[in-house]
């Protein structure tokens, strides 16, 4: 049948792309960011006000397009604008008040807002930006620093800093797909085209050919259509961005979600195309087994074992794929990003998966609290089925496979494989002993394969460019990128993706931006309510499944929350546990009431009730309910605790033998007291306190009546004269 | 299956219902329906549960075990303005308690109840997802973001001020 890439090139011709690639078109484009996260920072009205001002500009070359999130969430709204002859520019917070200045300025006049542009620091607009991909340095023998001897050769050539700035770009991903590794890799903004070179002579041809003579130095140039190109044209000059290394989220920003023909022209369906086209099953379980990618959930079980057994440990005419999109992790959203910002690559992924495994039927377990990622996934399916890339005789090949969304219902536990088949079956999410395991006896007793978000979104990258070029990407045991939510106490908040082996410290402090305000890095917690605390000695250890296993924590589905030296850490693993206790499905003993059992000895502890031997106590009884749990999340749910007594045993017992909390976090240690000479009376703390605990009339000295008194804080927090303190 | 029965539930979830029956594993889609019901009643009384159960001809034992396991679904209604303030762990570490102080004592509620007058309702939810604009609070469908707890009383009159108008 090679009708079927034939077939999906006339599908390609067909559409009209409305491309961000400006200068073929006059047309200036304005992107809008459209998220769960931008519309709660207000992208919606942004994008309105947008349209406004080009409706009574009359202008018919402007045109706005919506795009999921780029994971730059403490810099939300996000608006890109991609002008003929300029940068793509990207601003940063934009609030309705702003978009008429940008309008004005940059839309209209040409002229970029420098103060509004995300990670500018300073007020010179470039004639170009260099960014490098540096992943091949300790490969070349004479490890130079490629950037650096850029940098040299521009000076040589008096070319100011000012004019061009060089930026290093840490993994872009671009040379990974070559095969030797001797040269070097660069895109050239904003020109947007890519160079690659290996000799000082060669960057000097570059030099000279363009940035001196302003022209395209043809014989370096490299045409490629690469994974991240798209993602790097646009984000490549900001350091954010170019750190990270975008395979699950490289569509994430820069298409349109709710647009197949942005997703075709990023390379969409082409890998389905591709494997319809081999019509050989065994070939992609190998490749995808081969590339060494591992469950994106958390456990991380080879993703290629997981599709052999369940292609052929039965004989089985009925075979269920499905995507577990129950985002539990109370810190994790990168799943609901991938969902809004490119939900065609997981359905690719599904499809994929159901012809190697010869499923013709699959299942998108989703969260009820993602109501944008339920309406973008429902609008996908139903595009997909127009352009039969999902439905009966999927591009005339043959293959039927059609997907069905349900919805989860709140249950942290439905993101075990076996309770969310409960789920899906439609009954309580309780789940069972395995084995049997899915892959032999899933869904209604037929055998099915579950696999998460990020995990699905990695198989279309792996099958175009192959398993050898995923395998050269992260550690030993550990291939790809994985994708986390960095939130809690850090400057850059947002989604970010790395290689595996990258180290907790690098994405923290050269990503993150490190802490928030000028506080100390306390620890990170990450894989969320079963992963645990690693405290700043064990921070350059690099993120892969062993390595983060080893010093107590996990992978998890992605979650990261720094924490800082205000935090304290007795009352986090407390916040855990309450929530495991809380999402425990009662089946198993160990669980229901060995979390209950830690839970009651935390509050001892955080109210000064607790005596030394609890903690011991509490560590054992971790330990057993570790050991003695029927399903992950019982497993996993003392890890918080442990690592916390493991990593801050100090502050456990300064809490039970001093009854004294070190960071004034567990309400139940801290008193408030009034500062009688900077209390003005104005009685604003007396009439908001619940309990009406204070008393002093109008200009009179307030007091708190400490017996009666049951902390809550709302005086400390509605005094304007920092009046009260806690002590 | 009695259709000449008179049922409180919508016509719309009665079609739903009745759709489902002639799919596949009809009682599979019992969660998505309590999801309906729920969407339209903003909680699941028992007598919708019962009528649920009727339809889609599941013990209604099965259907109160599925309602009562899922922290989604409510058996008791809420106010006109639902306020859910996020418990996630981004939403905790930045201060999600005070927030939640500030809305009780405001409004002189605990977690899960409503004003007397039936305007609002306090609850916590799980983690929405936007962790990095910790902490969150979501009244009905609108997301407020970076919410600080001195904040509380100016987001409540202004949605008091706007229902007056």
């Amino acid at each position: 049948m090679p009708e079927i890439l034939k077939k999906y090139g006339k599908i390609k011709e067909t559409l009209d792309y409305a491309s961000t690639d400006v200068k073929s078109t006059g047309i200036t484009v304005i992107q809008v960011g459209s998220a769960t996260c931008e519309n709660a920072a207000g992208a919606e009205a942004v994008k309105f006000e947008f349209q406004k001002l080009i409706n009574a500009s009359g202008r018919d070359n402007i045109v706005i397009k919506q795009t999921g999130c780029t994971g730059r969430c403490s810099q939300e709204p996000i608006v890109g604008v991609f002008a003929p002859d300029n940068f793509p520019v990207k601003y940063k917070q934009v609030t309705v008040d702003k978009v008429a200045e940008i309008f004005q300025s940059h839309v209209l006049g040409g002229t970029p807002v420098v103060s509004l542009m995300l990670d500018k620091n300073t007020n010179i607009i470039y004639d170009h930006i260099i960014t490098f991909c540096e992943t091949n340095y300790e490969k070349r023998p004479d490890h130079l620093d490629l950037s650096e001897l850029f940098q040299e050769r521009l000076e040589h050539h008096n070319i100011s800093n000012e004019r061009v700035r060089v930026l290093k770009g840490g993994n872009i991903g671009l040379s990974r797909f070559e095969d030797d590794d001797q040269h070097a890799i660069m895109i050239v903004f904003p020109e947007n085209v890519i160079y690659r070179y290996e000799t000082i002579d060669e960057m000097d041809e570059i030099i000279k050919d363009h940035i001196i003579d302003k022209s395209i130095s043809q014989k370096h140039l490299i045409h490629t259509e690469k994974l991240t190109e798209e993602y790097m044209k646009f984000y490549g000059d900001v350091s954010f961005f170019n750190k990270q290394s975008r395979i699950t989220l490289r569509n994430c920003g820069i298409i349109d979600p709710e647009n197949i023909t942005d997703y075709i022209h990023a390379q969409g369906y082409k890998a389905l195309a591709l494997i319809l086209e081999k019509n050989d099953p065994e070939w992609i379980i190998t490749e995808i087994l081969e590339s060494g990618l591992r469950g994106r959930g958390g456990g991380g079980f080879p993703v290629g074992a997981k599709w052999r057994n369940t292609r052929t440990l039965k004989q089985d005419p009925i075979k269920y794929v499905i995507c577990n999109a129950d985002e539990g992790d109370p810190g994790a959203f990168m799943d609901r990003s991938a969902l809004e910002g490119d939900p065609f690559s997981i359905i690719e992924g599904m499809t994929i998966g159901a012809f190697s495994m010869g499923a013709s039927k699959g299942y998108l377990y989703i969260r009820a609290e993602y109501p944008l990622a339920i309406a973008r996934i429902e609008n996908a399916i139903k595009i997909a089925r127009e352009y039969g890339f999902l439905g009966k005789n999927i591009l005339g090949s043959g293959f039927d496979f059609d997907l069905e969304i349900r919805l989860g219902a709140g249950a942290f536990v439905c993101g075990e494989e076996t309770a969310l088949i409960h789920s899906i079956e439609g009954l309580r999410g309780q789940p069972r002993i395995r084995p049997p395991y899915p892959s032999l006896s899933g869904l209604w007793g037929h055998p099915t394969c579950i696999n998460n978000v990020e995990t699905w979104a990695n198989i279309p990258p792996i099958i175009i460019y192959g398993a050898e070029w995923f395998n050269r990407i992260g550690t030993a045991g550990s291939k790809g990128t994985k994708v986390f939510a960095l939130a809690g106490k850090v400057k850059n908040t947002g989604l970010i993706e790395v290689p595996m082996g990258t180290t907790l410290r690098e994405v923290i402090f050269d990503i993150g931006g490190g802490v928030f305000g000028d506080n100390q890095f306390k620890a990170v917690q990450t894989g969320g309510p079963s992963g645990g605390c690693i405290p700043e000695h064990l921070i350059d250890t690099p993120i892969d499944y062993e390595s983060l296993k080893e010093v107590g924590s996990m992978m998890g589905s992605g979650g990261m929350i720094v924490l800082d030296h205000t935090d304290c850490m007795v009352q986090t693993a407390r916040f855990f546990l309450e929530f495991t206790q809380d999402e425990s499905c009662g089946k198993c003993l160990p669980c229901r009431e060995g979390t209950l059992r830690m839970l009651e000895i935390l509050e001892r502890i955080t109210s000064g009730h607790a005596v030394m031997a609890d903690l011991d106590k509490l560590y054992r009884l971790g330990n057993m309910i570790k050991k003695t749990s029927l399903c992950g999340l019982g497993q996993s749910a003392p890890n918080p605790v442990l690592s916390a007594i493991e990593n801050f045993r100090e502050e456990f017992e300064i809490h039970i033998k001093e009854h004294r909390c070190p960071t004034q976090k567990c309400s139940k240690l801290i008193s408030y007291h009034v500062i009688a000479d900077k209390c003005t009376g104005c009685t604003l703390c007396a009439r908001r306190c619940p309990v009406l605990c204070i008393t002093g009339g109008r200009k009179q000295v307030h007091e708190i009546i400490q017996s009666q008194c049951i902390k809550c804080g709302e005086c400390f927090n509605v005094c304007k004269f920092d009046a009260i303190q806690k002590i | 299956m009695c259709t000449n029965k008179k049922y409180t539930l919508s016509d719309e979830i009665v079609d739903y219902i009745n759709e489902c029956l002639v799919k596949e594993h009809p009682e599979s889609y019992l969660i998505a329906i309590l999801h309906k019901v729920q969407g339209i009643y903003g909680f699941l009384s028992e007598i919708h549960l019962d009528e649920v159960a009727h339809l889609l001809q599941v013990p209604t034992a099965n259907v109160y075990g599925v309602a009562t396991f899922y922290h989604y679904f409510r058996l008791k209604p809420r106010g006109q303005f639902a306020i859910s303030v996020c418990m996630g762990t981004a939403c905790f570490v930045k201060g999600a308690d005070s927030v939640l102080t500030s809305f009780k004592s405001e409004l002189g509620i605990d977690m899960g109840e409503t004003t007397s007058d039936g305007l609002f309702s306090l609850e916590g939810t799980r983690c929405i997802g936007v962790c990095a604009l910790a902490p969150v609070v979501t009244i009905n469908d609108r997301v407020y973001s970076n919410v600080v707890s001195q904040q509380v009383s100016q987001i409540l009159n202004e949605i008091k001020a706007a229902e007056r108008v």
